[in-house]
């Protein structure tokens, strides 16, 4: 055993270690119990779930907004959630993010990371970003400032005093900039976008956090049909390295996401605040509960 | 001659005093009149047990100061005129005669003399006021008196009372076995007069038994009065509440129902109090007969004159501001300024004196050491009527619908065609009205003056922030809750402490329920 | 065209960003001239020049343009908190007070034995019968100690205050409110003289500082000019707090608090941060006040006297820094003018401004300007 070797040994190990917790992997494949390095408080997905709601139940003064809701979405995975309204689509959201307490039920991050305990800025903080229904943006910053926010970096206050942004730092804004076409707006104070332009940057606002899940909470709401499809190839590629929930109303977006339904993509239908249906879109279109729900009967 | 009317009341109860009076010697008469106090207190005790209605007139005079005295005769003096003590009959007065002097004690001596007398008057109230004297001065030597006073008497309180005087009497005996009796006794019955009464009697008391029974006797009172302390303290606090709660729902409505942080809202109070002093004013310059009743007039004026500046202020400057609860807490702390200086220029920077109604002085005396006034018991009484009528309008009347349909919803409301603007000016008016009704009420239990609001507002929006926003339900259990905490608080730890103490609670509190006592649930429930 | 991510290996393009120093060439020119006048013109003025002439500037002018100074660094803190942050606090007075407090023991331990009563301990205690000084005044006579309190009592307060607050998630209104109630409950304990400050007189009659007489025109000066310096210093940290990140999230924190959440920060730190910097700044500033003014009681924690802060931030324009300032001078110019020709019309004239200044003029006399300005 020469240094060299030893080393070159030490290193073999760390990539091998690194390409494991990186992939998706069968549950109960021979790599998840071999030489797995567990970090506590790290997300684990070797399981294959990196998120998992059980039983979840919340009430407002007696009214159930989500009953018994179970949910389960696996790593890379892109799943489409639809719904008439008041099945409890943002109040799902409310519960994954923190912002809104279950009376009943259980919600993990990956297999270890109980989401119940912890408060909206530490979910935030470990990988979880959430796009809200309206866009809320900073409107009195500039497009470049609400990107440098919400840049991954120290969140604490001493940091932030005399933070000074670095060049690697910069090209990640700029070529986000570009993702979402803005830009020529970086100075724009943000409260003068267009609505579609406010949705785009609060979604690259979300990016910039680096993600690990996506919340996306009607997503397309009052953008045009070409930002529309723009938006569905963009969710597109950011599968695979990123997991995603998009809740929607608009169908033709759904199509667009699910390949009407050749690329495999799941569709779940919420009522009255659990799941009704789970399946391929053309799966779902053709239930009849789920047909009587939105068509009445 | 004419008898004046207190001596012939005297000679009345000497009549009925019975016939075992002796006639009034000129000896006797030199002895109550001539030398040291000390003989002369004897000699009048010894010529009280057999009085008749000679020796009471002396007394009488002695009392007045309207005897004069020689070497050897004595004069009771009227309209400038010498009588004779024992006769009655006219006689002159040399100019060498000299005034008889009474010191303080003897004057009580005078006193106690009279009102044992007046024990026998067959008037209930003047019976009633003799035992009341005699009471606070227990004298031995009155004892066959009130003794005997106590066998004849039918009316229930006069006779305990009389016989608690009886007893505080016998606490001095020689007697061991009737001070036992006496100590016993009084442990039933005891005010704070008679606590004192036993404290000194422990001091001095030689036999082991009878300071045991003292003991007891002082433990049962000082348990009785405990509570008239406590009672005392709820009662206040219960005063207290009521009065914020009077101040508070005005608040509660403009806030609770339209958002509107009103700072102005103790000046509204301000000008409902002084709007109480100028009916008052009007009332005793143009029907003085009627002056009783001005209160009555009062309450509407004051409502309406709140109601009317507060209907101003919401269209000239509120309305603006609606949705910026920051803005408005600015612009009516302006209003507040305004106000005040307003009313300092028309009345004056000093306080005003209002004077509260014959039928709101004085107190009804639940316990004795516990009395309630008048005032505070019609205050309570008065913001409950106010609570309810207030519920009753919202709840119940098209009004209250509207009101409630249009801080709900303006949108929806504007649509189903209801006057929004309209509402909202209503809304205003009623929530300022009812803090003019506060200001009414605040008159007659403290000072008027320009500063009046400035006094509540703190503790008025404690109560909104405490109770919550959306419910009345809220504001009462708060109002009331902090009355009593404040008042438990001064008792044990002083006025200023107190009210630190509160408020600190109250930050605590908003900690663990930022929503307050009661709250809509759901998802708005934030400022 | 599928789109490109950022995190793998794009094309390293280098955004224009405008990197802005702390103040544009002009802005810095005006700070120059703003501390020449303060640390050279007005001394000159003052002292050099003699008496009649017109170019003198009176002793009663430079007081009270530096007691305006003490109240502009009041205002700029509020505008700090209120018009960058969000957070309306009605209850500023009381920082401001109790930092004037730490300096005025300080200033009654230096009368020594010259009060009243020419005992060694100050004339209030006398009257009371004291025998030796309570525990808060163990540190008094080091002018070190008491200025280290300065810093430490209004910040330890802001603090524990604002810790539970916001913690609590209590904002707007309600928060407005209960900074009400703590000076309010301030103000009562101060009045008590059991409470060892002086009661509802407070603390005056100071002769010494630093064993130096205060009453001479030299020391007034040095004075004046440490405030002025003070006021310039603290307008050019806010200026930098502002222009950080610290800054840009305190301003988020305004707009979007949710938001803010979901991207990561903790908004309590911030706003605690801020809220106990504004804190401190009105503790200097009420140290600056008391020795120049002569006096410190109770009715300087006034719930009124804090309204009066914000409404020289709104008057000047809140968001702007230089337009609390101006507000300050403005304000308080008009309320000297007033009290000495029409005393009973101040306060109609303060009620008015505080409603004209909502109603019309939200931004304040700066964005008055700015929209002449944009507009000609």
């Amino acid at each position: 055993m020469t240094p060299d070797l030893m080393k070159a040994g030490a290193q073999a190990r760390v990539e091998h270690d690194r390409k494991l917790a990186a992939s998706p992997v069968q549950s109960g494949g021979r790599e998840t119990s071999y030489s797995r390095v567990h970090v506590p408080g790290a997300l684990d997905v070797t399981h294959g779930a990196i998120l998992y709601l059980d039983d979840i139940t919340v009430s407002f003064d007696g009214f159930k907004a989500l009953n018994a809701l179970s949910l389960s979405i696996s790593a890379g995975e892109l799943r489409c959630i639809i719904g008439p309204n008041g099945a409890g689509k943002t109040t799902m959201m409310d519960v994954i993010t923190g912002k809104t307490r279950p009376d009943l039920g259980k919600a993990f991050f990956g297999s270890t990371i109980d989401l119940l305990r912890m408060r909206e800025n530490e979910i935030a903080s470990i990988g979880i970003g959430r796009k809200f229904q309206k866009p809320t943006v900073f409107e009195q910053l500039s497009v470049f400032e609400n990107l440098e926010l919400a840049l991954k970096a120290d969140r604490g206050v001493r940091s932030s005093m005399f933070f000074r942004l670095n060049g690697e730092q910069l090209d990640r804004i700029g070529a986000m900039l570009t993702l979402i076409h803005l830009k020529d707006s970086a100075q724009r104070v943000a409260g003068l976008l267009s609505h579609g332009q406010k949705q785009w940057l609060e979604i690259g606002m979300l990016l910039m956090q680096d993600p690990k899940l996506l919340l996306l909470d009607e997503p397309v709401a009052g953008m045009t049909d070409e930002e529309t499809e723009r938006t569905a190839e963009l969710f597109l590629s950011l599968e695979g390295n990123h997991s995603l929930v998009v809740v929607e109303h608009d169908m033709k977006f759904i199509g667009e996401l699910t390949q009407n339904g050749k690329n495999g993509k799941k569709v779940t239908v919420l009522h009255e605040g659990s799941v009704l249906a789970e399946g391929l879109l053309s799966e779902v279109q053709a239930n009849e509960k789920v047909v009587e729900v939105y068509l009445g009967r | 001659m004419s008898v004046p009317l207190s001596l012939r009341c005297l000679l009345v109860c000497v009549a009925l005093f019975g016939g075992s009076a002796h006639a009034l010697t000129p000896q006797q008469a030199r002895a109550l009149v001539v030398g040291e106090a000390e003989p002369r207190i004897a000699a009048l005790n010894a010529v009280l047990a057999a009085a008749d209605e000679k020796t009471v007139a002396l007394i009488q005079a002695m009392s007045d100061d309207a005897v004069k005295f020689t070497d050897s005769a004595v004069f009771v003096m009227k309209d400038g005129k010498g009588f004779d003590p024992v006769s009655g009959a006219e006689v002159a007065v040399p100019d060498t005669a000299e005034d008889v002097i009474n010191n303080n004690q003897m004057r009580g001596e005078l006193d106690t003399a009279l009102a044992s007398i007046k024990l026998f008057s067959p008037d209930n109230t003047v019976r009633a006021e003799a035992v009341k004297t005699l009471a606070s001065e227990p004298d031995e030597n009155k004892l066959p008196m009130v003794e005997k006073a106590w066998a004849a008497e039918q009316v229930p309180a006069i006779k305990d009372a009389l016989g608690a005087v009886r007893f505080a009497i016998l606490l001095g005996s020689a007697d061991k076995a009737k001070r036992l009796e006496a100590a016993t006794a009084l442990g039933a019955t005891g005010t704070p007069a008679t606590k004192t009464l036993l404290l000194d009697r422990q001091k001095v008391e030689t036999e082991a038994d009878v300071k045991a029974a003292i003991g007891v006797a002082l433990k049962t009172i000082e348990g009785r009065l405990a509570w008239g302390e406590r009672l005392g303290v709820i009662f206040t606090g219960v005063s207290l509440g009521s009065i914020l709660l009077l101040v508070a729902l005005g608040l509660a409505i403009t806030y609770g129902l339209m958002g509107v942080i009103n700072m102005a809202h103790g000046e509204l109070m301000m000008i409902g109090a002084y709007a109480t002093y100028v009916i008052q004013n009007v009332f005793r310059a143009y029907f003085p007969g009627l002056f009783d009743y001005y209160v009555l007039l009062a309450i509407p004026a004051s409502f309406l004159a709140a109601a009317l500046v507060g209907a101003v202020l919401e269209r000239s400057v509120i309305r603006w501001l609606y949705g910026r609860p920051l803005e408005t807490l600015l612009a009516t702390w302006g209003i507040s300024l305004v106000l005040q200086q307003a009313v300092r220029s028309l009345f004056g920077a000093q306080n005003v004196p209002v004077e509260n109604p014959a039928w709101l002085s004085g107190g009804v005396a639940a316990m004795s050491n516990l009395t309630l006034p008048y005032n505070r018991i019609a205050i309570i009484v008065f913001a409950v009527l106010v609570l309810v009528g207030v519920s009753l309008l919202i709840a119940r009347t098209r009004l209250g619908l509207f009101v409630r349909g249009v801080t709900q919803n303006r949108k929806m409301a504007a649509c189903m065609g209801v006057n929004t603007a309209r509402i909202d000016t209503y809304a205003f008016a009623l929530g300022s009205g009812i803090a003019g009704l506060a200001g009414c009420a605040l008159s007659q239990v403290g000072n008027v003056g320009p500063d009046l609001g400035q006094s509540y507002i703190v503790d008025s929006f404690m109560v909104v922030v405490l109770g919550g926003v959306g419910q009345l339900a809220g504001t009462v259990y708060a109002a009331v809750g902090l009355g009593v905490l404040n008042k438990l608080l001064e008792g044990w730890q002083g006025a200023v402490l107190a009210k630190i103490m509160v408020l600190v609670f109250i930050v605590i509190f908003i900690q663990k329920r930022p929503q307050g006592i009661f709250a809509l649930k759901g998802r708005s429930a934030e400022a | 065209m599928s789109a490109v991510l950022p995190t793998s290996a794009p094309t390293p393009t280098v955004t224009s960003v405008p990197r802005v120093g702390l103040l544009s060439m002009k802005s810095w020119g005006a700070v120059a001239l703003a501390l020449l006048v303060v640390a050279v013109v007005v001394p000159v003025l003052n002292l050099a020049v003699p008496a009649g002439s017109a170019f003198h500037a009176s002793d009663y002018a430079v007081q009270l343009v530096a007691k305006i100074m003490c109240y502009a660094i009041c205002a700029l803190a509020m505008d700090l908190i209120w018009g960058y942050t969000g957070i309306l606090s009605l209850g500023h007075g009381v920082f401001f007070a109790l930092g004037g407090y730490a300096m005025g023991m300080y200033l009654m331990r230096q009368i020594g034995s010259d009060g009243q009563y020419r005992m060694p301990m100050p004339d209030f205690m006398v009257f009371l019968n004291w025998k030796e000084f309570p525990w808060t005044w163990a540190v008094s006579d080091s002018f070190v100690a008491q200025m280290l309190l300065v810093v430490l009592v209004p910040g330890l307060l802001a603090f524990v205050f604002g810790y539970f607050a916001f913690r609590s998630r209590i904002k707007g209104v309600y928060f407005s409110i209960i900074t009400q109630a703590m000076t309010y409950a301030a103000m009562l304990l101060f009045f008590r003289n059991e409470t060892g400050f002086g009661g509802n007189n407070g603390f005056t009659d100071f002769k010494r500082i630093l064993d130096v007489p205060i009453a001479t025109p030299s020391m007034r000066m040095t004075l004046f000019v440490l405030t002025g310096c003070t006021l310039i210093g603290f307008f050019l940290l806010a200026r930098w707090l502002v222009g950080s990140k610290f800054g840009r999230v305190l301003q988020a924190i305004r707009d979007a608090e949710t938001r803010v959440m979901f991207t990561g920060y903790n908004p309590l730190h911030y706003k605690l941060a801020m809220w106990v910097i504004s804190a401190v700044m009105c503790g200097i500033a009420g140290a600056l006040y008391v020795p120049q003014v002569g006096i410190i009681n109770p009715g300087e924690m006034s719930p009124a006297a804090s309204i009066e802060i914000a409404i020289w931030a709104a008057v000047g324009g809140r968001g702007t820094l230089i337009g609390p300032i101006v507000g300050a001078f403005f304000v308080n110019g008009a309320k000297s003018w007033f009290t000495q020709a029409f005393p009973e019309f101040w306060l109609y004239f303060l009620g008015a401004l505080f409603i004209a200044v909502t109603i019309f003029l939200p931004q304040g006399i700066i964005g008055l300007l700015k929209r002449k300005k944009e507009s000609s």
